[in-house]
C-alpha cells in the first residue's frame, strides 16, 4: 500500500461522478481536437505552399488576367529560373455539388516547379503529349473512380461548354500536406478553344508562377517583376506563393477565429466541470484528510493525492479522446473532402490535446488543495461524525 | 515514581478562540504532569475545553502561551513540518468516530502510518501483523471499514494508533460511539496497552465507568483543572 493507491481507490469511489467527469473530459478532448483539426486543414494551402516560388497576378484583382507575352519578360529577370503559367478553370464534374480545384496551366514548367506532385516518367511524358490530356491527385481519382483513358467532362463556369479531357496520370503527394484533390490539364486547350470561340479572352494568363534561383532573393525579384510591369495595361502585383495563399485564408479569418474561440471555450468549460468534482471530492474528504494529517502527513501528500486524482481523471479522458479523435477525423474527412483536401489530426494537436489536459487537471485542483491544506486539523476532524 | 521525569509536562497554558471580534477563552493556565506508564481520564461538561487540551498535547492545534514539554521537546517551539514529524512517531490517535479510510482495508489503514517511515514493505507487514494481534483482529485484517462493527472498526483504529510504536496515546471519548459490551471490550485493551506495553494514555470521557478504568481523573470545567480521587465516583 502507498499512496499512490490511494489516490488511485479515491478516484473510483464515486464511479458514477468519475465516469461522468472523464467523459466530459473525452467529449472535450475530441471538440478540442476535431476543432484544432479543422483550423490546420484551413491552413493546409498556406503550410504545403513555398516561400520560394513568387505568384504574379493583376494588380487589381485576381480575376483580371494578364497577357502571356509577359512570360518572355519575366524569364529575363535576374534571380527567375522557372516560369509557368495557369488560369483557374472553375469547372465541375457533372454536378455543381461536385466540387475540387481545377487549372490550366502549362506542363513541363509547371511539374518541373512542382515536384511534389509525383508521377512516374511515363505519365508524366503521356500529360504532356496530349492537349487534351489532364492529371489529377489520387483522392480526386478514387473519389470518382476515374482510370487512365477515361474521358472525364467538366462543365465550364467561367469558361463555358462542355470540355473533354483524357485521364493521362494520376499523381501523389510527396508530402502529407500536398493537395491530392487537384485537376490539372494543359493550358493549350483552353487557349485554342478562346482563339476559335472568344479571342479576345485568347493568349491571356490568369497567373504565373515563378520559381527562383534562390530563395533569398524573393522579395527583390517581386519588386522587379512588378517594376518591368508598372504603367502597362496590365499592372502585377507579386508575392511569394505562402502570401499568396495566405491571402485567401485571411479572408475567411474571421471564421478561424471563432472556431479558435470555441476551441478554447471547450476546455475552459471542462475545466469548470473537473473544477467543480474535484471541489466535491474535497470537501467531502476534509475529515480524511485532516486524519491523515493527524498521523504525520503533510502538505504535499494531500496536495498530491487531489491532484494526482485530478490529474488522473483528465489524462484518462484525454487518453481515451485521442484514441477517438482519429476515426472522427477520418470520418470528417470523408464527409468534407470538397472543403478540406487535407484533414488529418497532426502531431501538434495531439500535444496541445495533452497540453489542455494536464492544464484543466491542474487548475481544477488549485482552490481544493489550498483549502484542504490551510484548514485547521482540529476544525477538520470536528468535521466527522 | 517522584523521582522520575514526567512525560508530559504542561506549564501555563493558555488558548482561546476566536470569533469575529470576541475572544472566547478556553483553557486559563493550565499546568499539569503525566507521568509515563499513566492511564489518565479527562473528564469535564460539554465545551468545557477538554478535545482543545487534547489536541495540544497530541500536537494538531497551537497553544497561545505556555510549554507542552513531551520526553525531551517543548512541542510549542516545532515549526508545522517539524510538528507533522513529530505526530508520525511520537503520539498515537484514538478517535470517538474510528477515522479511518474507508477504502483502504484494515490492514492497509494499519499501515497507512508506517509508509512515512522507511521500513521496507516486508517490515511494515510485520508491524502490522504485530498491531493486529494485539488487539485481535488479525482474521479480519482484508475486510473494508464497512464490513467491520464499530467495536472492530476501534480496534483496527488502536492498531494504527499503536502500529508506530508511540510513547503517547491520546483518545478523545474512544467509547463515545459504542454500546457497552464493546466499550468494556476497547478499555480492557486499552489497560492491557498500559499494563503490557507500557504507554501513556491520556483519554477524553464523559462515562464514568470508562474514568474509572483510568489510574487517575482530571476534571476540566470552565477551562480550569481540578483533580477528582477515584473514591468520588
Ligand atoms: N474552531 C473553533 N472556533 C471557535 N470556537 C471553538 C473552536 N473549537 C472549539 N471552540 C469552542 O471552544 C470550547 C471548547 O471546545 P472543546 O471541543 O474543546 O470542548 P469539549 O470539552 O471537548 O466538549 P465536548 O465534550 O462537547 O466534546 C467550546 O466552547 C467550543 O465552542
Ligand atoms: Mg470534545
Amino acid at each position: 500500500m502507498n499512496i499512490v493507491s490511494l489516490l488511485y481507490r479515491n478516484a473510483f469511489r464515486h464511479k458514477l461522478r468519475t465516469f461522468l467527469t472523464i467523459l466530459g473530459m473525452t467529449i472535450a478532448i475530441l471538440a478540442f481536437g476535431l476543432l484544432r483539426t479543422v483550423i490546420s486543414a484551413w491552413y493546409a494551402g498556406v503550410e504545403a505552399s513555398s516561400a520560394s516560388r513568387l505568384v504574379t497576378r493583376s494588380s487589381i484583382s485576381i480575376i483580371f488576367p494578364l497577357p502571356i507575352s509577359y512570360k518572355d519578360k519575366i524569364k529575363e529577370i535576374k534571380g527567375v529560373k522557372i516560369v509557368s503559367y495557369g488560369n483557374w478553370f472553375g469547372g465541375y464534374y457533372i454536378d455543381e455539388k461536385n466540387f475540387f480545384p481545377n487549372f490550366a496551366v502549362e506542363p513541363k514548367s509547371y511539374l518541373e516547379l512542382y515536384p511534389e506532385f509525383v508521377l512516374s516518367p511515363e505519365q508524366k511524358a503521356a500529360f504532356i503529349r496530349d492537349r487534351r490530356g489532364f492529371i489529377a491527385g489520387r483522392k480526386l481519382v478514387s473519389r470518382f473512380g476515374w482510370k487512365l483513358g477515361d474521358t472525364v467532362t467538366l462543365k465550364g463556369t467561367i469558361f463555358p461548354g462542355n470540355w473533354d479531357f483524357v485521364l493521362r496520370g494520376i499523381y501523389s503527394g510527396k508530402y502529407d500536406t500536398t493537395d491530392e484533390t487537384q485537376f490539372i490539364f494543359n493550358w493549350e486547350y483552353l487557349n485554342e478553344t478562346m482563339k476559335k470561340t472568344v479571342p479576345r479572352r485568347a493568349d491571356m494568363a490568369g497567373f504565373y508562377m515563378i520559381g527562383l534561383t534562390d530563395a533569398n532573393m524573393a522579395s527583390d525579384v517581386s519588386v522587379e517583376i512588378d517594376k518591368t510591369f508598372k504603367n502597362s495595361i496590365a499592372e502585377t502585383l507579386t508575392e511569394t506563393e505562402k502570401a499568396f495563399q495566405l491571402g485567401f485564408v485571411s479572408m475567411t479569418e474571421a471564421i478561424v477565429i471563432a472556431i479558435q474561440l470555441v476551441s478554447f471555450v471547450v476546455i475552459i468549460i471542462i475545466m469548470a466541470v473537473v473544477a467543480n468534482t474535484m471541489a466535491m471530492t474535497a470537501r467531502e474528504r476534509i475529515g480524511e484528510y485532516s486524519v491523515l494529517k493527524t498521523l504525520g502527513f503533510g502538505k504535499w501528500h494531500i496536495a498530491g493525492l487531489i491532484f494526482g486524482e485530478s490529474l488522473f481523471i483528465t489524462m484518462t479522458g484525454c487518453a481515451i479522446g485521442i484514441l477517438l479523435t482519429f476515426p472522427a477525423a477520418k470520418i470528417f474527412s470523408s464527409a468534407l473532402s470538397a472543403f478540406f483536401p487535407i484533414f488529418f489530426v497532426s502531431v501538434k494537436t495531439i500535444y496541445m490535446d495533452i497540453i489542455s489536459a494536464v492544464i484543466v487537471g491542474i487548475a481544477a485542483s488549485i482552490i481544493p488543495t489550498y483549502r484542504s491544506i490551510n484548514v485547521r486539523i482540529a476544525d477538520g476532524l470536528r468535521k466527522i461524525g | 515514581m517522584e523521582t522520575k521525569k514526567p512525560i508530559v509536562e504542561i506549564k501555563n497554558l493558555f488558548k482561546s478562540y476566536r470569533r469575529g471580534s470576541q475572544i472566547i477563552p478556553v483553557l486559563q493556565d493550565i499546568t499539569l504532569d503525566i507521568a509515563e506508564g499513566e492511564f489518565m481520564a479527562l473528564m469535564g461538561p460539554s465545551g468545557s475545553g477538554k478535545s482543545t487540551l487534547l489536541n495540544l498535547i497530541a500536537g494538531i492545534d497551537k497553544a497561545d502561551s505556555g510549554t507542552i514539554r513531551i520526553g525531551d521537546v517543548d512541542i510549542t517551539k516545532l515549526s508545522e513540518t517539524e510538528l507533522a514529524l513529530w505526530r508520525s512517531s511520537n503520539v498515537g490517535f484514538i478517535f470517538q468516530f474510528y477515522n479511518l479510510i474507508p477504502v483502504l482495508t484494515a490492514f492497509e489503514n494499519v499501515e497507512l502510518p508506517l509508509t512515512l517511515t522507511g521500513l521496507s514493505r516486508k517490515q511494515r507487514k510485520e508491524h502490522v501483523s504485530m498491531a493486529l494481534e494485539v488487539v485481535n483482529l488479525s482474521d479480519r485484517m482484508d475486510h473494508y471499514p464497512g464490513q467491520l462493527s464499530g467495536g472492530q472498526q476501534q480496534r483496527v483504529a488502536i492498531a494504527r494508533a499503536v502500529v508506530t510504536d508511540p510513547a503517547i496515546l491520546v483518545a478523545d471519548e474512544p467509547t463515545g460511539d459504542l454500546d457497552r459490551v464493546s466499550a468494556e471490550d476497547i478499555l480492557g485493551l486499552m489497560e492491557r496497552l498500559v499494563h503490557e506495553l507500557g504507554k501513556t494514555i491520556i483519554m477524553v470521557t464523559h462515562d464514568p465507568r470508562a474514568a474509572k478504568k483510568a489510574h487517575i481523573i482530571k476534571h476540566l470545567d470552565k477551562g480550569v483543572l481540578n483533580e477528582y480521587s477515584q473514591s468520588a465516583l
